[in-house]
Formats: structure tokens, C-alpha cells, sequence
């Protein structure tokens, strides 16, 4: 098996337009989340995400591209102009014919459909532009990746809810470990927030009106944000080979299915992703020292997660840190394991564990080390990082330091 | 107006409890009818459309919300209020 290292990071989100900026945002506490400034947001009883304020699309894409990307492509694209950008790599001969593109996203073109239903529904309408069905797909992104940076190996996208793109990335991190692909581009993206984005969530009744507070009591559920997390998976020997940095190891993934409700979460399945990742990158309980949680800041997520870590974890569950950054740049639903690997990285490169802000209370059903409101200082190892979805779909990915 | 309210209320968690309404009772909780977090949204949601109100509720802290769904009854009295604010 070979062994696989993240060779470049890119990201767009509520935080920063940059790793950079997003990492200086994570240490610092700051939260992204405010007003949302969309059409119709006064029909709306949520009217608070995670946007990405002061976005110009003109300044990156022209009009024949933005009749084709989708708001959720454009985030894609610009994150991973960051990360190949930072990576070093040109792909071209053997190496882009091996390379692919694997991406996670739950409501693709949403924004695209918005418009459109609105157009022929409201505005009566009946006519839409030609381009509406490859702007909207759910694979758009991937295959505009895909073609902007030659990448000719194995692509698709994965929609798997709130842990799309910890299975996209999972998926990456097999085909380079395998030897299939000695490069891979994985993360995920999402743009769910229009009028009938948060309407459809508003429905659940588990939306906050005020702010995502994951682990602490009195928290009053998720809060939606959106934008693009997007990596190069590169295997270990060629990323020496042409002397790039590398940023960290990827060395566990596991998936599993709870296979009991479509809405509310299991200890059990989420402990068993919990528990295969590590077996899988052969950890023992003891190496864990921070865990990005899922920590959506619902009653349900927040205390199944909780007693999944300390029923995989034991005594050690109360030593290690867990923290949630959905509190700074909101949940990101397809794209939200792609923004909080960077909190990962971050741990493992930087010795910063960013914090779960907003945190007021300790709520017994939660009585981990959460990493209330300031960012820590701490050397740490090997990291997890956790999604579990709607419908009952756990991926886990488990990172080490940078060999 | 009332009864109107309480009969159709019933109906709503009658329903979503696969039960007749003369089956339920106003003594008994959403739990006693086997009514899940899951059914007791779309119950709120179907009250909101019989009756074009708005349920100030949030699943995360269901204790907590202004609206009490600790009963039937309770739920009755809460959507009667609501329905009483909209007509004054």
C-alpha cells in the first residue's frame, strides 16, 4: 500500500476567501455567520448563515463562464486553483491520464435551480436559458475541475449528505493508496443558501434563529453556511521526490451506514466509522489527540456524537480535545468535511486546535473537552475528523503529522 | 370555534398516530400515541396548514419552546392561543 500526503489546500467559505485567512479565522475564534442577504430572505424564519459576503463573480469569471458555473462551481474552482496552485503540480503524459477528481456536494446547482423554478413557476415564465441542466448537475464542478487542470483519471461526485466530502475524500485517499492514482483533487462544495434552500431546512425545525452553539446547553440546533474545500492527495514517494511540502498524512478512512432512521443519528454507527478509521490507519485509542467533530449543534447530533467518542475512547475520551468549527463558518452540508480537514491541518502542522465558539454552558450529555471559544495551543499527532449524515451515512477520516 | 379547533387538531395526531381520533384521548402524550420527533414536525406542520398559523417550535429544545406539546390537550390549548392572536 502506498502512503498518501496532502500536497496542497485551497477553500472559500464564510471565514476567508484563502487557507490562509480561514486558518487566521479558526485560530482566532471569529465567526462567520450573520444576516443572510438573499432574495425573499423576509419570507424566511431563518434569516442567519454562513454567506460568503463581498463574493464578485465578475472578478474571477467571465460571462461565458458564469453561464455555466453555478455558484457552487465558482467556489470549487477557486479553491482548487489554491490547492493545485500550492501543490506544484502540472498534470500532463501518464500522471494526468492516473489523476482525478473526486468532490462532494449534496444540493449541486441549487442556486441555478432557485433561479430557474422561479423564473417558469412565479414569473411565469417559459423559456430558460440553454445551459440550465449542465449548470445545475451535481457533477459540474468535478468535470470543470477536471478540465481546467487536465485530469483524465477517475472522477465523479459523491452526494452523501452532510459527509459527501468525507467520502469524496475517502474515495481519493483509496485510489492513491491502492496505486491507482499517484495524484488525486478531492474535497466537496456546497450553495444551499437561497430562498428555497433554507426553506427546505427551515421545515426540519432544527435551524437556530440566533447562532450555532455545538456541545454547549441551551444550543438551539444548525446553522447553514456554504462555500468550497478542495485538496491535491498525493502519493508519499512522488511528493518527496520533487521536494513539495507536505501539509499532512492521510492514513485511516472508514464508512459505515446506521441503517435505523433517515433523520435521527446512531451511537453505534457513528462509533463503528469512528472505531474503523482507526483500525484502518492501525491507531490506538491513546495517539487521537483532536477530533474535528461533526457537531452540527443540534439536541440529537451533539449527544450521540458525545457518547459515540467516549464508547470508542473509553478513559481517554476526557484527555483528548473535540471541537466544532460549524460554530465559525456554519454547516456547509456537502462541502463541510473539505473546510474542517483545514482545522485538521491546522492541529497537526500548526499546533493550533481551533475552537468551538459561541459556547456557553457545559451540558452534561456533552462533557468532552470541546475547546470552548479560544483556540488552543498543543502539540497533537494524529487527528480525526468526523461526518455523519442524514440518512445514517458516516465517513471518518483519520490524519497523522507530516512524515 | 373551539370544538372546531380541538376536533381538528385531534384529527391532525389522530393521523399521524395511524389511529381514529375516538382512539385518542386528551390525557395522553405524543409518546403514549408512538408520535416520533419526526412525526411530531409533520403534525406541526399540518396544524400550521388546517389552521395558516405559525408554530413557534424548534426540535432541538422541545421542553423549551413557547409552544407546549407536553399533551394533547396542551397542544390544543397552544394552537386554540394561536388561532385566537390571528383573528384578533
Amino acid at each position: 500500500m502506498k502512503r498518501v500526503v496532502i500536497t496542497g489546500a485551497g477553500t472559500i467559505n464564510a471565514l476567508g476567501a484563502s487557507v490562509p485567512e480561514t486558518m487566521a479565522a479558526m485560530q482566532a475564534g471569529q465567526c462567520g455567520i450573520g444576516d443572510l442577504d438573499i432574495r425573499d430572505v423576509e419570507r424566511l424564519s431563518i434569516r442567519i448563515g454562513g454567506q460568503v459576503k463581498g463574493y464578485d463573480a465578475d472578478a474571477h469569471f467571465n460571462r461565458q463562464q458564469q453561464a455555466l458555473y453555478d455558484r457552487f462551481t465558482q467556489f470549487t474552482l477557486l479553491a482548487a486553483r489554491e490547492a493545485i496552485g500550492q501543490s506544484g503540480l502540472e498534470f500532463s503524459g501518464q500522471l494526468a491520464a492516473e489523476s482525478g477528481v473526486v468532490l462532494g456536494t449534496s444540493g449541486g446547482g441549487l442556486n441555478t435551480q432557485d433561479e430557474n423554478y422561479r423564473a417558469v413557476y412565479e414569473e411565469g415564465k417559459n423559456r430558460v436559458h440553454p445551459l440550465i441542466v449542465p449548470k445545475l448537475m451535481n457533477n459540474a464542478a468535478t468535470s470543470h475541475v477536471s478540465m481546467e487542470w487536465n485530469l483524465k483519471g477517475p472522477s465523479f461526485t459523491v452526494a452523501t449528505a452532510c459527509a459527501s466530502s468525507n467520502h469524496a475524500m475517502g474515495q481519493a485517499f483509496w485510489l492513491v493508496r491502492s496505486g491507482a492514482s499517484r495524484a488525486m483533487i478531492a474535497g466537496g462544495s456546497e450553495s444551499m443558501l437561497c430562498f428555497g434552500g433554507v426553506k427546505a431546512w427551515e421545515g426540519l425545525r432544527v435551524m437556530s434563529k440566533d447562532a450555532c452553539r455545538p456541545f454547549s446547553l441551551g444550543r438551539t440546533g444548525m446553522v447553514q453556511g456554504e462555500g468550497a474545500g478542495v485538496f491535491v492527495f498525493e502519493e508519499l514517494e512522488h511528493a518527496r521526490k520533487r521536494g513539495a511540502e507536505i501539509l499532512a498524512e492521510i492514513v485511516g478512512f472508514s464508512m459505515t451506514s446506521d441503517a435505523s432512521d433517515i433523520v435521527m443519528p446512531s451511537k453505534q454507527g457513528a462509533a463503528r466509522a469512528i472505531a474503523g478509521a482507526m483500525r484502518d490507519a492501525r491507531l490506538n485509542p491513546d495517539d487521537v489527540g483532536y477530533i474535528n467533530a461533526h457537531g452540527t449543534g443540534t439536541a440529537a447530533n451533539d449527544k450521540t456524537e458525545c457518547a459515540a467518542v467516549a464508547d470508542v475512547f473509553g478513559r481517554h475520551a476526557d484527555k483528548l480535545m473535540i471541537s466544532s468549527t460549524k460554530s465559525m463558518h456554519g454547516h456547509l452540508i456537502g462541502g463541510t468535511g473539505a473546510v474542517e480537514l483545514l482545522a485538521c491541518i491546522m492541529a497537526l502542522r500548526d499546533g493550533i486546535v481551533a475552537p468551538t465558539i459561541g459556547y456557553q454552558e457545559p451540558d452534561p450529555e456533552c462533557a468532552l473537552n470541546v475547546v470552548p471559544n479560544e483556540a488552543r495551543d498543543a502539540k497533537v499527532d494524529v487527528v480525526l475528523s468526523n461526518a455523519f449524515a442524514f440518512g445514517g451515512l458516516n465517513a471518518v477520516l483519520a490524519l497523522r503529522r507530516a512524515p | 370555534m373551539s370544538t372546531s379547533v380541538s376536533d381538528r387538531v385531534i384529527e391532525i395526531i389522530a393521523e399521524q398516530a395511524v389511529l381514529e381520533p375516538s382512539d385518542v384521548s386528551l390525557d395522553q402524550t405524543l409518546e403514549d400515541l408512538g408520535i416520533d420527533s419526526l412525526g411530531l414536525v409533520e403534525s406541526i406542520f399540518a396544524i400550521e396548514e388546517a389552521f395558516d398559523i405559525q408554530v413557534p417550535f424548534n426540535a432541538n429544545e422541545p421542553q423549551n419552546s413557547e409552544f407546549d406539546i407536553s399533551s394533547v390537550a396542551a397542544i390544543i390549548k397552544a394552537v386554540e392561543g394561536l388561532v385566537a392572536e390571528q383573528t384578533t
